[in-house]
């Protein structure tokens, strides 16, 4: 390694830490170190459902995601990525089951529109025009957004991280960080298997392994790995606009621009780990679900199954910001499921704290501290 | 796009799935993308309905040359279940028909 000191040192190379380090570069930081262990989206960015939604039931994820979305709608000019991150705003479609879980779907209605996210209430059957074969039975009502959607993630992180580069940033693959060293609450260097990087700033986005960094600075970080399986088909023709999603099944199911279907389900009783083997009962209790709600896709068959690890937070929540009492330690991590979708935004919010002191987007509530503080801010709709 | 020399054999297809040739692995490979999982994630080569059987090894013999190691050096990325594709109806009626 020629690099012996750094302004920087962004940790992990998924969407998040490529978005974090290419805005570090945006904003003059001229020494930006993004140190990955395997390759550029080789973990949970990889691995994810490529969905991109704005409906969610607290504000600042809602926030969050709108502001996110702008910068998809223009990404491939923003990053100047020729082959195109493939973003599509073919809606999403969340279904109800109960009256208790339309009363909540109401509620968040209210706080999307407030926050200027234009999202449609629907009949079953107002569900059924979007989507003509889904099943109906037991359906309550339904919610659509047509300006979510669905990016490639990663063509994503491959366009920040090329980005990153052009801007100076340097990109070291194949590398771990095996200590971080700290004096009197200083971040000092970020050691690797490589070689030692001076430097007196860190941003941890090493998603569900963020804890293990955390450590590595003193710090108790209350993020875990989660497994979470999902399957791909065959492509076939366009049938399916938006991504359908259901919390009563734990279900989500959208068609690629390829063709193929993408699917997850969440398996009852997941273990914190960091497990990323596929199991048998995940596909019979996928295909069983997806029959039953979209059935003329059982004629469709799987080419392929994989897991990847949600980086969970007790909130389900994302941790951004400094981390104290250690000076230069930001976090960037436990999105719970949401980091794909949400990534541009905390690239620029995350760049804009550490380089200005303040982002555009507030994101103080979401600070490790709250945990301590008891300012839980409880996300009710995740799934998959 | 890295300016790389036409070769008399870049419009041969590796990866018959997804229509991908051996001109744009050497392209991707130029560009510094030096794994096959990576090329598998750039360009699809391997994800389509035989998952890789053929072109991984192809892509592999490309990488080894390019970069002057044994193809044995060469990465090999996991096989994911399942082995052949295989119908979500037919995964359902296996849990409970029998």
């Amino acid at each position: 390694m020629n690099r012996k000191s750094a302004d920087i040192v962004v940790i992990g190379g998924g969407v998040v830490g490529c978005a974090t380090a290419f805005e570090l570069a945006r904003l003059g930081c001229k020494n930006v170190v993004l140190v990955e262990r395997n390759t550029i989206a080789s973990g949970s960015t990889g691995r994810c459902g490529a969905g991109v939604r704005q409906q969610f039931g607290t504000e600042l994820n809602c926030v969050l995601a709108r502001e996110a979305v702008r910068i998809f709608e223009h990404m491939d000019e923003y990053l100047d990525y020729e082959p195109g991150v493939e973003f599509r705003q073919s809606g999403y479609l969340m279904l109800a089951y109960s009256d208790q879980q339309w009363e909540q779907f109401q509620r968040n209605v209210e706080l999307e529109r407030s926050l200027d996210i234009d999202v449609k209430m629907l009949t079953p059957e107002g569900a059924r025009e979007i989507v003509p074969f889904l099943d109906l039975e037991g359906m309550v009502g339904a919610t659509f957004c047509q300006t979510d959607g669905h990016a490639n993630p990663f063509h994503t992180a491959f366009a920040y991280a090329q980005a990153a580069k052009r801007l100076g940033a340097e990109i070291l693959t194949h590398t771990s960080v095996m200590d971080i060293e700290v004096e009197n609450n200083k971040i000092q260097a970020v050691v690797t298997d490589k070689g030692r990087i001076a430097t007196s700033a860190v941003v941890n986005c090493a998603g569900a392994y963020s804890a293990k960094i955390a450590k590595m600075a003193g710090i108790d970080l209350p993020v875990w790995g989660e497994r979470h399986q999902i399957l791909i088909t065959e492509p076939v023709e366009a049938m399916m606009g938006p991504m359908v999603i259901s919390f009563h099944h734990d279900f989500y199911c959208q068609q690629t621009p390829h063709g193929s279907f993408i699917m997850g389900i969440g398996m009852p009783g997941e273990p914190k780990s960091f497990n990323i083997r596929s199991s048998v009962d995940f596909l019979e209790g996928m295909a069983n679900t997806v029959m039953k709600i979209l059935p003329p896709l059982g004629n469709l068959r799987v080419v392929r199954q994989w897991a990847g690890l949600y980086d969970m937070s007790p909130d389900a929540q994302p941790i951004l910001g400094e981390c104290p009492p250690i000076e230069g330690f930001y976090n960037a991590n436990g999105f719970s499921g949401h980091g794909f979708m949400v990534s541009p935004i905390v690239g620029q919010a995350m760049a804009e704290l550490i380089i200005l002191g303040k982002s555009s987007v507030d994101i103080s509530k979401l600070d490790a501290g709250r945990f301590e503080r008891g300012e839980l801010v409880f996300e009710p709709a995740v799934v998959g | 796009m890295t300016d790389r020399p036409k070769r008399h054999d870049d419009d041969v297809i590796v990866c018959r799935c997804e229509d991908v040739t051996l001109g744009e692995i050497r392209r991707l490979i130029s560009e510094g993308y030096h794994t096959i999982d990576e090329i598998k994630r750039i360009s699809r080569a391997g994800m389509g309905q035989c998952q890789g059987r053929t072109c991984r090894h192809l892509i592999a013999r490309e990488l080894a040359r390019a970069l002057g190691v044994p193809q044995e050096e060469v990465e090999m990325p996991m096989f994911r279940p399942p082995t052949r594709p295989v119908l979500l109806s037919t995964i359902a009626r296996g849990e409970g028909d029998e």
